[in-house]
């Protein structure tokens, strides 16, 4: 996991996002979220919130969004909670980012079956574009992680780009797919294998054939 | 009880311990790190790993798993040596080996278990994580590189404090204790975490590379500090103490201290009056004991005597110039300072009737007047004990940032005459009702009105098990009080009585919150152990003994008589206080009847048996009817916690606290 920290309270910071509120449609979502909790366990609705709060500061900066302190402060003074509390929560998952990032925030896969798929062409190619860790490249598009198994090792290589995986890549895919999104283009997430749906066999089954006509018992072969 | 098997010896534990536990009853040492009895369990530190049966084939943390019925736990298998090791090698591969440098060392945990439970040696090459240390304020030095991540210390701030101001960031490897944004923890008992905290992550800062543990003088102590009487423990090296410790009393303290108790000790070298001085042209100058005996001599005041009592004295020294003033034929004695005349005839009445550990049961609790957070952090703990366990807290008083919740009826003392309906009928159907009355509301008829509440509502009763509740208590804030009140320390119109009198001598035991303008016409002779406010108006000044320098019995406001040891000697030609009051029996050439200690303590103990004996005085259930009205905005006495007595004033430490905790963000201004 990459080293995270949050990004330092500062005068600027506060000046920016002190008066941070929620939009009139989110304080509807708000609302709709702390409903889904019991009478007096409105705390728990710290995590649906804080993505929420994210995904405004996205929406305003035009970012994949992240979560200033300030806007930390305002989610826990929203659910009556201690700030350290929503602190704790906010940089325990790393799908909060605690620190400015990116309009695409790529985070690509390197965990065994995608490396053995190919991945560290796809870190090769996305480096080519200047992304590195940690870092947003100077045009603001581009983030850059390199994460752990995200569970799609069925059509590895792949790579996570905000809300969307994209799978089955190759470095000319992926290509294909950043400049679509550089665009403003919105590239088919999913599988980036011409006649591929999901992660069925590419090319058809190799197991379970007899199964694609009819239901055969195996179990008398064992 | 389910029973279960410990090493073989099968023992009967009671329902709903834990393995740990069970294997505690046993006599069976548990290595741990993450649990403690006074915290929720966290278990993960996994040190208490053990073998139990039924269970499956690993070891189990047996701080998390509840004992039950036909269980054999082994703490002596191979397995669980094997875990131990194990464990204490992955604890070990983060945590520096800076021993030699480190303020724990000698008193860690985790250096003790480590020779007790490790392997021996590290078969971890790599290199070691680091982490940059955080401020958590003047009085916490962090090393956060040797954390473990017992979590200790955040629970205690959520769980006991009440202050949520501490937490772990980040996961995994990267873990982090911190308090938010690094902000100063700034609650009344932040430095407990320094106790709690089994590495050297968490240490004290006002005595970091001061010494050794083992070279220290460890002496038994009674803090005064506040009225609370916390059981302390004194460590000192040659003639200076360099800190206090808690020591554990479930009744008084638990195993807590205010971080005023802990860290005022170090004013206790500073602003010492060191030798006698006598006012001379309205200067004072340094004289002789005997030249201060013999100004004394000739002060000849005959039965136009007076003495005051500060709020830090021991009994006996309340005692002796009881005696002295006896002799010459005074009773003019007063402790309460600042002109307090509440009705001291009934002790129970102005006594903390149900006791610390009786209030955590309490289920509806009136204060009135007091802002118990910084008049009496330890039974503000209590009392968010209390809550938890269900109770409902009223407050009569201007709004304080409680941790416990309660709701605020109002600023004036008037309330009382009529409480709200809901609250009315709250204490009413309570099955333990008590009021606590603090130093704010006990003047002006609150003490009275609140009287009236309690034998309204019965407020002490048989309950159901046939045990006696008394719910009235009053919160005293000062240590001195409730012994002094038991000495006959109070004129009936309070120290206004000894004004009137307008004696030719007036003693100041200590007592530095008279306002000494209104005894122009005396002499004032001011015997205690620091240059403050009653030095400067002191005609005379005789150097004594602080509460560290001397044997002493103090009475907490509960009414426990604890007796506290002597552990350094007083600096320069300071005296120990009943030694000077004796002497100057001989300058008036009265007799007061001792001439050593412990024939003091005899006669005091004749006199007062209940100070003869420790553990909790008898004053009877019987509370006076009160009655009458109460009325006056209730302002709190305690303006700023950190500095409430000489001892604190003096403190480098408390006046860092009361700057960067208190007055943070004031900015100071220059004199022009």
């Amino acid at each position: 996991m990459a080293d995270r920290y949050i990004e330092p309270d500062s005068p600027e910071l506060r000046a920016r996002w002190g008066n941070f509120a929620w939009t009139p449609e989110n304080a509807e979502k708000a609302k709709d979220v702390l409903s889904r909790y019991p009478e007096g366990r409105q705390r728990s609705a710290v995590m649906p919130l804080l993505d929420l709060a994210q995904r405004q500061v996205g929406a305003e900066e035009n970012t994949q969004g992240w979560l200033p302190i300030p806007v930390m402060e305002y989610v826990a003074a929203y659910l009556d909670m201690p700030i350290i509390r929503v602190v704790e929560v906010a940089t325990f998952y790393t799908m909060y980012n605690i620190a400015p990032i990116g309009r695409f925030h790529v985070q690509v896969c390197g965990t065994t079956p995608c490396m053995l798929r190919g991945s560290d062409g796809i870190i090769a190619a996305c480096k080519k574009r200047g992304m590195k860790a940690g870092h947003i490249s100077d045009d603001g598009l581009w983030s850059f992680t390199e994460v752990e198994c995200m569970g799609n090792c069925a059509s590895a290589p792949m790579v996570q780009i905000n809300d969307d995986n994209y799978e089955d890549l190759t470095p000319e895919r992926l290509d294909v797919v950043l400049d679509a999104l550089a665009r403003g283009e919105t590239p088919k997430a999913g599988t980036q294998e011409p006649g591929r749906h999901t992660v069925e066999p590419s090319g058809g089954p190799t197991s379970l054939k007899a199964m694609v006509t009819e239901n055969h018992d195996y179990r008398g072969e064992w | 009880m389910p029973k279960v098997k410990v090493d073989g010896v099968e023992i009967e534990v009671p329902a709903g311990a834990t393995v740990l536990q069970a294997c505690e009853l046993a006599g069976k040492e548990i290595p741990r790190f993450c649990y403690h009895e006074r915290l929720s369990i966290a278990g993960n530190c996994r040190m208490c790993l053990v073998e139990v049966k039924p269970g499956p084939p690993k070891p189990q943390a047996s701080c998390a798993l509840p004992a039950a019925e036909g269980q054999e736990i082994r703490t002596d298998s191979e397995m669980v040596k094997k875990a131990r090791e194990g464990v204490m090698e992955f604890l070990l591969i983060n945590h520096p080996l800076d021993c030699p440098i480190c303020d724990q060392g000698g008193e860690c945990d985790l250096q003790d278990q480590s020779v007790a439970y490790g392997r021996g040696g590290s078969r971890y090459d790599e290199s070691k994580r680091a982490v940059t240390s955080k401020n958590m304020g003047p009085l916490i030095k962090t090393t956060m590189t040797r954390c473990i991540h017992c979590t200790r210390c955040v629970r205690f701030s959520e769980e006991i404090a009440g202050v949520d101001e501490i937490g772990a960031i980040y996961r995994g490897e990267n873990m982090q204790i911190t308090t938010y944004l690094e902000k100063a923890a700034t609650h009344e008992m932040s430095a407990n975490v320094i106790d709690l905290c089994p590495v050297g992550a968490l240490t004290s800062r006002p005595y970091a590379f001061e010494a050794r543990p083992w070279e220290l003088k460890k002496t038994l102590g009674i803090d005064v500090s506040d009225a609370t009487g916390a059981n302390i423990r004194i460590d000192s090296r040659g003639r200076e103490v360099l800190r206090v410790l808690p020591r554990v009393n479930d009744d008084v303290n638990e195993e807590w201290i205010s971080d005023k108790a802990r860290y005022q000790v170090d004013g206790l070298t500073k602003r010492r009056l060191d030798k006698p001085f006598l006012r001379k042209d309205g200067k004072l100058v340094p004289v002789s004991w005997s030249e201060a005996f013999a100004a004394i001599a000739t002060l000849n005041p005959g039965n136009s005597i007076a003495a005051v009592a500060g709020d830090m004295l021991d009994c006996e020294t309340m005692f002796a110039a009881k005696k002295l003033l006896g002799a010459l034929g005074s009773t003019l004695l007063e402790g309460r300072q600042t002109g307090m005349d509440y009705d001291c005839s009934s002790l129970a009445a102005v006594n903390f009737n149900s006791g610390f550990s009786g209030i955590e049961t309490a289920d509806a609790i009136l204060i009135v007047g007091s802002q118990v957070r910084t008049e009496a952090p330890l039974v503000n703990v209590r009392l968010r004990k209390a809550v938890k366990r269900g109770a409902k807290v009223f407050l009569v008083g201007p709004e304080w940032e409680t941790t416990f919740g309660g709701e605020f009826l109002g600023e004036d003392l008037s309330v009382l005459n009529a409480l709200p309906q809901h609250v009315w009928e709250a204490l009413s159907n309570a099955k333990r009702p008590a009021v606590i009355v603090g130093g704010a509301g006990i003047g002006r008829g609150g003490l009275e009105a609140s009287l009236s509440i309690a034998s309204q509502l019965n407020f002490v009763r048989t309950l159901e098990d046939g045990t006696v509740w008394n719910g009235f208590n009053v919160l005293h804030l000062s240590a001195a009080r409730m012994g002094g009140l038991m000495l006959g320390f109070a004129q009936k119109g309070g120290i206004a009585d000894l004004v009137a009198a307008s004696p030719k001598v007036l003693l100041a035991l200590g007592a530095d919150e008279v306002d000494f303008a209104k005894f122009a016409n005396s002499m004032v002779v001011y015997i205690g152990h620091h240059g403050d406010k009653g030095a400067h108006a002191a005609d005379v000044i005789l150097p004594a003994a602080a509460y560290t320098e001397k044997n002493g019995t103090y009475v907490n406001t509960e009414g426990r008589v604890q007796w506290s040891d002597k552990a350094v000697f007083a600096p320069g030609d300071a005296r120990e206080d009943w030694t000077i009051l004796r002497a100057m029996a001989d300058a008036f050439g009265v007799s007061v009847g001792f001439d050593s200690f412990e024939d003091l303590r005899s006669a005091m103990a004749a006199e007062v048996p209940a100070l003869g004996t420790e553990g909790l005085a008898d004053y009877g259930q019987d509370l006076p009817a009160g009655g009458g009205a109460a009325s006056g905005l209730i302002a709190y006495p305690i303006k700023d916690f950190y500095l409430t007595n000489p001892i604190a004033r003096a403190s480098a430490v408390m006046q860092q606290c009361s700057a960067e905790l208190l007055h943070a963000g004031e900015i100071a201004e220059a004199a022009e």
